[in-house]
């Protein structure tokens, strides 16, 4: 590698981030190189399963066409779960019927790998293989990494190395992690006949589900399981905070969690006949706002995981719109400063305020309270078992007579219960 | 099978690049340290575990570079770097 060569920007990360970054400057004719520590772009990539397109679908018009997903979601369901009982929701719409679709399920090692040859083909310079060991900083200011022995210099780097960036780190613009604002993700992939999951989940063609579970399947603590549906296969896993792991009561360690969750009767005769093909874990930023480090600084951007761009506010868990989004951004804003010459953080401040402006920094602002509210350990344990119990008792003809409904329901519902209940809705009322 | 596997089995079913060094370290004089404890409890490829002695051990088959140790324990227990030249897992699905 030469390393008397100048870049106008050096990604440090093949995933969503850093590609999305390296395809759109590349498109506008920057000399861009990315540094992949994989052996290829999605090698060190996890996701539960789904990407929402309608937020970054303008800013890269060519690319969902041919982009290599796996199934447009047509059913979103919720599953809440008991210990002997669970309670499913099914949204069915047509709205999520109809195109453009919102989201797909998504599998990283093929999205990734593919988007990786569509920001070569823009004429940015990949290596892969290739992890970044330090940043040359000189008079505060970065001016290059230091990567396989060799000093490579740019008049920007863009971190985009995922959820423990090391590279924000070193320039010091990440606060110090707190477990409580990180989340541990972890799956199978298990395939299944195409035929035997369509049937399986009544879906037509390319239509997919996506499932989420509450309550006992992560026995209580912070955090779900999720299904997703694939072409031919299931991605089926677990969500859970690390302080939830290591605070709540039970302890339990992480693989058995999915362990027991597959042995419930509801998963089991989901998953029956698949073939587990990967085991994989990843961790999730679910800090928000409130856990965000800078964004920028001399000569540096930091973009995706790394930023903390993942949000959980219940309904959905998102990660990969902001990765992209937030990679489009920096692009832009590597783009304005080379125009005006100003690598400075003066000239690279406009990421922050183009960010401010889109659904990005906007969401982030809005779902600020989000992680405080739903980090509730009543909402994941009592609650699922208190619907579980009002249900049983609904749906139980005994032999006798049967209670009027009202009365079952109330039986429920002591004054302190309702108490809690409002507390909670006020709670909920602030995401 | 999707049926229950052992988690070395599971982990069996992915592919690994070797790497020359294990790319975690528990740091010198650290292995007692209560905060390692939680490594145990939050590792989703189960890599830690107590020996005879009260000492956390890590074993470096089937790390899956998450960073859950790092994050539960600190970095003042665990020394933790990505492995280099693309050695380590190397997700097909992910």
């Amino acid at each position: 590698m030469e390393s008397n060569e100048q870049f106008d920007a050096i990604i440090v990360g093949g995933g969503l981030a850093g590609l999305a970054a390296a395809y759109t400057m590349a498109s506008r004719g920057l000399e861009v190189l990315l540094l992949e520590r994989g052996e290829y772009c999605g090698s060190k990539n996890v996701t539960g399963g789904r990407i929402y397109v309608n937020p970054i679908r303008e800013m890269f018009p060519e690319l969902w066409r041919k982009a290599p997903l796996e199934r447009f979601i047509a059913y979103e369901e919720v599953c809440i779960m008991d210990k002997e009982r669970s309670i499913t929701i099914r949204y069915d719409g047509s709205e999520l019927k109809q195109q453009p679709y919102q989201s797909y399920s998504i599998l990283r090692g093929k999205f990734d790998k593919w988007l990786a040859n569509q920001a070569e083909n823009n004429g940015a310079m990949l290596i892969t293989g290739m992890r970044v060991d330090d940043l040359i900083i000189e008079n505060g200011k970065v001016v290059g990494v230091w990567a396989g022995g060799d000093e490579l210099r740019a008049n920007v780097v863009i971190a985009c190395d995922g959820v423990l960036s090391f590279i924000a780190q070193k320039a010091g613009l990440n606060k110090l992690p707190e477990p409580k604002n990180y989340a541990v993700g972890f799956k199978e992939i298990i395939n299944l006949d195409r035929q035997v999951l369509e049937d399986r989940f009544n879906l037509e063609g390319d239509e997919g589900a996506a499932r989420l579970y509450m309550g006992d399947v992560t026995k209580g603590k912070f955090g779900g399981g999720f299904l997703y549906t694939n072409k031919d296969s299931l991605s089926l896993g677990i969500v859970v905070g690390i302080d939830a792991l290591t605070h709540q009561e039970p302890t339990i360690n992480a693989p058995e969690l999915l362990d027991i969750f597959k042995q419930r009767p509801e998963i089991a005769r989901l998953i029956k006949g698949g073939n587990t093909v990967e085991y994989s874990a990843h961790v999730i930023p679910e800090g928000g706002l409130k856990a965000m480090g800078k964004l920028y600084g001399d000569g540096i951007l930091v973009a995706g995981d790394a930023a903390g761009f993942s949000m959980n506010i219940g309904v959905t868990v998102r990660g990969m719109e902001y990765a992209m989004a937030s990679g489009y951004y920096a692009a832009q804003a590597v783009i304005m400063a080379k125009e005006k010459n100003d690598f400075t953080q003066a000239g690279l401040s406009i990421y922050e305020s183009l960010l401010k402006n889109s659904f990005v920094m906007k969401d982030f602002i809005n779902f600020k309270e989000s992680l405080e509210v739903l980090e509730y350990p009543q909402l994941f344990r009592h609650y699922p078992e208190l619907i579980g119990n009002i249900m049983k008792d609904l749906y139980e003809v005994p032999a006798g007579p049967k209670t009027r409904l009202w009365p079952t329901i109330k039986k429920h519902l002591s004054i302190s219960q309702m108490w809690n209940m409002v507390n909670l809705s006020r709670r909920l009322m602030k995401i | 099978m999707s049926e229950l596997l052992g988690l070395k089995a599971k982990l069996g079913l992915d592919v690994f690049k070797p790497d020359k060094e294990f790319h975690i370290k528990i740091k010198e004089g650290m292995a007692k340290d209560i905060r390692l404890k939680k490594a145990i409890i939050v590792c989703p490829a189960g890599l830690y575990s107590e020996n005879k002695n009260g000492e956390v051990v890590v074993s470096s088959d089937g790390c899956l570079e998450c960073g859950t140790c790092l994050l539960a324990c600190g970095p003042e227990v665990l020394e933790w770097n990505y492995p280099p030249n693309g050695s380590g897992v190397q997700f097909r699905f992910g």
